[in-house]
């Protein structure tokens, strides 16, 4: 069964139809990638996953469970986690506590213990921080900035960052908004060496979408190709590439697909 | 393993204090506090007492507005019902203060969660516009519910008494006041290292990333109004036993537009700058008046005018805050003491 379904969804903005009936299985383990040309609709996707735009029409199965009508957050406590195309961080924090906030769904310590930071809520907040630097920390490589505050990071450590905080929810599905988006050829193979480790290493579930055509050939396992809300392929990486539909689409694009 | 960071534990990490000396100087300073009493005039009494009641609304003030990025013009409202609750369940109910003053600020975070409701729809300015509906509606009950509150004449409150100590004197009050500034602040300071004051930053800095994150933004939302309001109720409590009156005059929209200025003044979304707020804005009245008082002998209109300097200077120190220093007094003490902690090598 799949890790995630999306059944024939539909999403229209004042008659503008972002999603015209997109259904999708994704597998436990897959490593899947949503292209297509700007306006497509991939974003429209993630934010009907993550529970920000509600679908006019259709489902959305996770581990077997109905979750189209569930909160934002109830989402994040199955476990999805997302990063944003345009970077959605909490500016006014440190790079150390807008990671420690992903793991709000893994803290339970109330009100009363958190003010008075007492038993729990204090063992609570250290073990976390434990976590939070061994496990995010070190691994994304940002020990150095960890103190700083997150809106005077240059662009490429923000985005590294959005990573941080959506791997501290320790997510089961990861759903990745154009992550080398704007980054340099340096950044770029950063960003993609942290997200192929973190996944093989968490064996994460990840959905990414991606203009870098040579990044999706090279890192996914499948491939849906998106177009004016519908899906116009599906298949692996090659095969995909090949499909006459695919080529067509993005003949106005200045992508390369060859 | 990494240079320019040499904290050896996460845990020494999580203290609120990052070296040894500022708790020494707590404890200093709170010894300095019992002490106060002792020596300090009736006049200055008066204002310490004032000044710490500020605090504690004005911490109130700043998790939801600060903190959590919910516009509110309610803030006198909620002292007011803190206040009139207090007087309500000590001279209706026969309660004693200590029974008084936490029922008053629990009825007081019932209010606010009510009054809070509006702010799971709106934002900005249509809360604000939200929040001041609440202020009058609050006003109205209390001048019309003449039963309950005694219409526009208010109660007085009898002293609270400790052991069958009447706390009658500016200087016994002000160990009330200050036993309950104490654990605001730092109650309020631990919330801000952990997950629910994260939460409460998170949702004013980004809501949707935050509520993508497992942050449920009803429930912070809704939370941030009861802690408010809970202080606020604590304040309007004191506020009840430091005036020994409660009349609807003491809540108007005004109180309320002074709260706003101690957080803008002191630093939105800082604790120690809700201190600094409350500060300023008790003292700087109190400084024009005794300018004013020094100056009559020479230029013997000086108190009308004075007088009427005070809205001035105010308006002027929150358009000043707002434009050149939106992180308030607390930004300027800071620069102020990184620069002394590096001198003489400072430049
Ligand atoms: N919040 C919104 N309001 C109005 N239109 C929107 C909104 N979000 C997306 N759209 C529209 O839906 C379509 C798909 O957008 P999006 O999903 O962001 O595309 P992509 O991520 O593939 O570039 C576009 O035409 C876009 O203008
Ligand atoms: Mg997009």
């Amino acid at each position: 069964m799949a890790l995630l379904a999306l059944e024939n969804l539909h999403l229209s903005f004042g008659g503008v139809a972002a999603l015209a009936g997109v259904s999708l299985e994704i597998n436990a383990g897959d490593f899947f990638a949503i292209i297509g040309p700007n306006g497509a609709g991939k974003t429209s996707i993630f934010n009907c996953i993550s529970g920000i735009y509600a679908p006019a029409r259709g489902r959305i199965v996770f581990d077997g469970r109905d979750i189209t009508r569930l909160k934002p957050h109830q989402r994040a406590e199955l476990r999805i986690a997302r990063t944003f195309q345009n970077i959605a961080l909490f500016r006014g924090m440190s790079v150390l506590d807008n990671v420690k906030i992903g793991r709000h769904v893994h803290l339970r310590s109330g009100v009363l213990a958190c003010g008075l930071y007492y038993g729990r809520a204090a063992r609570e907040e250290q073990a976390h921080r434990a976590i939070v630097e061994r496990e995010i920390i070190d691994l994304l490589e940002l020990q150095d900035i960890r103190h700083k505050i997150v809106g005077t990071l240059p662009y490429g450590q923000q985005k590294r960052v959005e990573l941080a905080r959506a791997l501290a929810l320790d997510p089961v599905l990861l759903l990745l908004d154009e992550p080398t988006a704007g980054m340099n050829a340096e950044e770029t193979e950063d960003m993609v060496r942290f997200i192929l480790y973190v996944a093989r290493v968490k064996r994460l579930t990840v959905v990414m979408i991606e203009h870098d055509m040579g990044v999706v050939m090279d890192i996914s396992d499948r491939v849906a190709v998106l177009d004016f809300g519908k899906k116009i392929a599906e298949g692996a990486p090659a095969q995909v590439q090949q499909d006459a539909n695919v080529i067509k689409a993005y003949l106005g694009e200045d992508v390369e697909v060859a | 393993m990494q240079s320019g960071d040499f904290r050896v534990t996460y845990a020494s990490d999580e203290r609120i204090f990052e070296t040894r000396l500022p708790i020494v100087a707590l404890v200093g300073l709170l010894a300095a506090l019992a002490f106060v009493p002792l020596v300090a005039g009736t006049y200055w009494l008066d204002v310490l007492n004032r000044i710490g009641i500020a605090i504690i609304g004005a911490i109130g003030l700043n998790i939801l507005v600060g903190f959590t990025g919910q516009i509110s013009i309610g803030h006198a409202a909620f002292l007011a019902v803190g206040a009139y609750s207090t007087a309500i369940f000590e001279t209706k109910a026969g309660l004693p203060f200590w029974l008084a003053i936490p029922l008053a600020a629990a009825v007081t975070s019932v209010f606010g969660l009510v009054f809070g409701v509006p702010a799971l729809r709106l934002k900005g300015l249509y809360l604000a516009i939200a929040t001041l509906a609440a202020h009058f509606i609050t006003t109205y009950g209390i001048i019309h519910w003449e039963r309950m509150t005694n219409g526009v004449l208010g109660f007085n409150v009898a002293p609270a008494t400790v052991f069958g100590l009447p706390l009658d004197s500016d200087a016994r009050i002000f160990y009330l006041i200050f036993a309950l500034v104490v654990p605001a602040v730092f109650f309020a300071k631990n919330l801000f290292r952990t997950r629910v004051g994260r939460a409460f930053i998170a949702v004013r800095d980004r809501d949707v990333a935050a509520s993508v994150i497992g942050v449920s933004l009803y429930r912070y939302k809704l939370l941030a109004f009861v802690i408010s309001s809970f202080y606020a109720g604590v304040a309007g409590g004191l506020m009840a036993h430091h005036s020994r009156i409660v009349f609807p005059d003491a809540f108007s929209l005004l109180v309320a537009i002074d709260y706003l200025a101690m957080i803008i003044i002191g630093g939105m979304g800082s604790i120690l700058g809700s201190i600094y707020g409350a500060a300023f804005m008790t003292l700087l009245p109190e400084v024009l008046k005794l300018s004013a008082t020094s100056l009559t002998g020479v230029y013997p209109n000086a108190f009308g005018l004075i007088a009427s300097a005070r809205d001035i200077v105010f308006g002027l120190a929150i358009i000043f805050f707002l434009m050149y220093e939106p992180q308030g007094l607390a930004r300027i003490w800071m620069r102020f003491r990184s620069y002394w902690k590096l001198w003489p090598y400072a430049y």
